[in-house]
C-alpha cells in the first residue's frame, strides 16, 4: 500500500451538498435576456463512510449535473459542497489533490471510458502521477493491486481494452477509481451497459469491494432493482429536485412523494403474477427552463391538491429520517 | 395452423473469422394476437431472428441458410425480392430500438407516416392524410394536424416511439416485431408505451413479437416466453411455465441473477464467465462452460429441445431425465 495516497485519517469522511444549484444558461434561444437551464435546484444531500446512496430519477431529471457536481466538472451556480465539513470553494491546492483522490467515478459504459489507445496498466494507473516520493514501481505495484482487487490477473496489465469483454472492461474501469485509494465512488449508471448475466457479477463485486474496503458510493442509476439491491438511502430526483429521501428500504415498501410512488410502480417486477396497482403518469417530464409553478409534478401528479399548483412544497422532515417536499406530508 | 411458423431458421455470418452462427436451429410458432417474447443477452441471436424474419440479414456477410418462416403457410424465403416488399410493413411491420435513429430527421413525420400508406394502400391526397391522421391518433398523438408537418426532434423520445409504432401499425399488420422498443425510454414513459401497444394489440388482433433482455417486460407483457442462448432457443413456454418452473439452468441462473425491484436480495447468484463466441462454439451445449450443473455429456453432444410438460420445451440434457419441483 502507498503511504501517503488518499491522505488517510481516522476522522469519518464526509461529503454533503447543501442547496447546491446549478443553472445552464439556455443557448440557441431566440429570447434575449435570461433563460435557465434550471438541471439542479436546491438539493441537499449527506454521504457517510460505508453508505451508498442511490440516486434515481428519469432522464432531465438533473441525476448528471449532480455527479458533475460532486466531481467538481461543474461550478455549482448556488450552494454548498462540502468535503470532511470543509467548504469545497475554501480548498487549497492540497485539498484540492485530495479530494480528486478522495472521490472517484465508474462510469455507464466501458468501450467509451476507457481509451482504446492505452495498455491497462496506463490506463489504471494514470491517476497515479510519479514524482512527490512515488516511484514507478510503487505505481506498478498499486495497478496490480487493483486489478487483483476487482477479480483480473496481474498480466492483463499489459493488455489493451479490447481484448475485454464488456464486465471485464468495467472491471478496469473500477481498478482506475480504485488505484488511488479513494472513500467514496461515484457510479454513474454502473451496469446499464452490460448484459443481463455479467450484471450481477459486477453488483457483488461493488458489494464485496465496499465491505472490504469501507467504500461510499453515490450510485446513480434509472434501474430501480439495482439501486434496491445496492444502496442503503435513497434520494429521488425529479426535474432538478429532490421529492424524496430515507433509507432505501423504507421509501421502497412505503413512498411518501406521489412521484416515487408512480417511479416504483413503474418498475417491472421479475414475476408475472406479481402483477400491482400500476400508476401509469399522465405526460411527460417538463421543460426545465420553465418547470411548472408550485409543485413541479403536480401537473402529472395522481393525488394533486388545489394548493400544489401555486404554492411550492416545502422540503422538510416528514418522519424520522424520511424527507420529502409535497404538500400530501 | 399458426399464423407465423418458424422452422430450424439458421443464419450465419461469414467473416475473416470464420462463420458465426448468429442464428441456429431456431424454431417457434406464433399465433393471432398473441405476444411471444425473445429474450436473451446480446449477441444470443434475438435481433438477427427478427430481421431474418423479414429477410433483412446484412448482406453480404450475413445469409439465411437455412429453414422456413411460413406466414399462413406460406414459405417466406421462398419468396421474390418483389414479393417480399408487399410483406414488409403490410404483413409483418417492425419498431426498432432507438426511434431517433430509425426515424429520417430530414423528412416530416406526415411524410415518413404517408410513405408506408401510400405504398401498401395505393391512396393519395386527402384519403393519404386522413389515413396518417388516424395512425397517428391512435397512437395518442395529441394534435396530430399541426404534428404531421413537424419534424422527429421536435418529438420526446416517448413520443418518438409512438410514431414509429404508428408508422409499423398504420397497414394493420399481422406480425409486428417490436425490437426492443422501450430500452432508450424511461420507466414511466415504458410503462405508458407498454400500456398502449397491448391496448392496440387488443383491438387490432396483432401478433406481436417482443424482443427484449429485460425480464419484467416479459413478466407483464408476454404470453409465451423463448429463451435465447447463443443463436439457439434453449426454452421455450408460457410465461407462468418459464417464471415458476424454469428447466433449462441458464434460465434459472438468469433469475436468480437479477435483482428485483420487489425485494431486497442480500446476494446475487452470479452466472460466472461470459457468453461464448459464436463463431468458435464448443461440441456441446453452448453453455456447459458456465453451467453449474453440467456433466460429461453436456460437453460431448449437443442437446435437442425436449417437452417437458404440453407447451414446455427446454434444450438440456438434465431436463429429459429429472422433473423438479421448483
Amino acid at each position: 500500500m502507498l503511504a501517503g495516497v488518499g491522505g488517510a485519517d481516522d476522522r469519518v469522511s464526509s461529503l454533503e451538498a447543501i442547496d447546491l444549484t446549478k443553472h445552464f444558461p439556455a443557448t440557441g434561444s431566440l429570447s434575449l435576456g435570461h433563460v435557465w437551464i434550471k438541471a439542479v435546484d436546491g438539493v441537499s444531500v449527506r454521504v457517510g463512510e460505508g453508505e451508498t446512496l442511490g440516486i434515481v430519477g428519469e432522464s432531465g431529471s438533473g441525476k448528471t449535473t449532480l455527479a458533475k457536481l460532486f466531481l467538481l466538472l461543474e461550478r455549482p451556480t448556488a450552494g454548498t459542497l462540502k468535503f470532511d465539513g470543509k467548504d469545497v470553494r475554501a480548498f487549497s491546492r492540497g485539498d484540492l489533490a485530495t479530494y480528486r483522490r478522495s472521490v472517484q467515478a465508474v462510469f455507464q459504459d466501458p468501450f467509451s471510458s476507457l481509451d482504446p489507445r492505452m495498455r491497462v496498466e496506463q490506463i489504471v494507473g494514470e491517476p497515479l502521477i510519479p514524482g512527490d516520493g512515488i516511484t514507478r514501481a510503487m505505481v506498478r505495484e498499486r495497478v496490480v493491486e487493483s486489478l487483483e482487487l476487482v477479480g483480473l490477473r496481474r498480466d492483463s496489465a499489459a493488455l489493451y481494452p479490447h481484448e475485454f469483454s464488456g464486465g471485464q472492461r468495467q472491471r478496469i474501469a473500477i481498478a482506475r477509481a480504485l488505484v488511488t485509494t479513494p472513500k467514496f465512488i461515484l457510479l454513474d449508471e454502473p451496469v446499464s451497459a452490460l448484459d443481463v448475466s455479467i450484471r450481477a457479477q459486477i453488483l457483488n463485486l461493488l458489494k464485496r469491494l465496499q465491505d472490504r474496503l469501507g467504500l461510499a458510493y453515490i450510485m446513480i442509476s434509472h434501474d430501480l432493482a439495482a439501486a434496491r439491491y445496492l444502496a442503503t438511502r435513497l434520494a429521488v430526483m425529479y426535474c432538478g429536485k429532490l421529492v424524496e429521501t430515507g433509507v432505501c428500504e423504507a421509501v421502497y415498501t412505503e413512498p411518501l412523494h406521489p412521484y416515487t410512488e408512480a417511479l416504483l410502480s413503474a418498475a417491472l417486477p421479475l414475476h408475472p403474477e406479481a402483477r400491482r396497482q400500476r400508476i401509469i403518469l399522465k405526460g411527460e417530464i417538463p421543460n426545465p427552463t420553465n418547470p411548472p409553478s408550485g409543485c413541479r409534478f403536480h401537473p402529472r401528479c395522481h393525488r394533486v391538491l388545489p394548493e400544489c399548483a401555486t404554492v411550492e412544497p416545502v422540503w422538510r422532515e416528514v418522519k424520522p429520517g424520511r424527507l420529502a417536499a409535497c404538500h400530501l406530508h | 395452423m399458426p399464423l407465423l411458423a418458424v422452422e430450424n431458421l439458421r443464419t450465419h455470418f461469414f467473416t475473416r473469422r470464420g462463420v458465426v452462427k448468429a442464428v441456429d436451429g431456431v424454431s417457434f410458432t406464433l399465433d393471432a394476437g398473441e405476444t411471444l417474447a425473445l429474450v436473451g443477452e446480446s449477441g444470443s441471436g434475438k435481433s438477427v431472428t427478427c430481421l431474418s424474419l423479414v429477410r433483412l440479414v446484412p448482406e453480404p456477410a450475413g445469409r439465411i441458410v437455412g429453414g422456413r418462416v411460413l406466414l399462413d403457410g406460406e414459405d417466406l424465403l421462398q419468396k421474390s425480392r418483389a414479393q417480399m416488399r408487399r410483406v414488409r410493413g403490410k404483413q409483418i411491420a417492425m419498431v426498432l430500438q432507438d426511434p431517433m435513429t430509425s426515424l429520417n430527421p430530414a423528412l416530416t413525420i406526415g411524410l415518413q407516416v404517408g410513405e408506408v400508406v401510400r405504398l401498401h394502400q395505393h391512396v393519395h391526397g386527402r384519403t393519404l392524410r386522413d389515413r396518417v391522421l388516424d395512425a397517428l391518433r391512435r397512437l395518442r398523438i395529441s394534435a396530430a394536424d399541426t404534428r404531421l408537418g413537424q419534424y422527429a426532434h421536435q418529438f420526446s423520445g416517448g413520443m418518438r416511439q409512438r410514431v414509429s409504432s404508428a408508422i409499423a401499425l398504420s397497414c394493420a399488420p399481422r406480425v409486428l416485431i417490436a425490437d426492443e422498443p422501450t430500452t432508450s425510454l424511461d420507466v414511466t414513459i415504458q410503462a405508458q408505451y407498454l400500456e398502449l401497444l397491448k391496448e392496440v394489440q387488443a383491438k387490432a388482433g396483432v401478433a406481436v413479437i417482443l424482443v427484449t433482455h429485460d425480464f419484467g417486460i416479459v413478466a407483464a407483457n408476454a404470453d409465451r416466453v423463448a429463451v435465447m442462448y447463443a443463436g439457439r432457443i434453449v426454452e421455450m413456454g408460457t410465461t407462468l411455465q418459464v417464471f415458476n418452473h424454469p428447466r433449462h439452468p441458464y434460465t434459472q441462473a438468469l433469475l436468480r441473477c437479477l435483482p428485483d425491484v420487489e425485494l431486497k436480495r442480500e446476494q446475487l447468484v452470479e452466472i460466472g464467465g461470459q457468453p461464448p463466441d459464436l463463431a468458435q462454439l464448443p461440441p456441446g451445449c453452448p453453455f456447459a462452460p458456465r453451467c453449474p450443473e453440467r456433466h460429461a455429456a453436456c460437453e460431448r453432444e449437443l442437446p435437442q429441445a425436449v417437452t417437458v410438460e404440453p407447451g414446455h420445451t427446454a434444450a438440456c440434457w438434465l431436463a429429459s431425465v429429472a422433473p423438479t419441483t421448483a
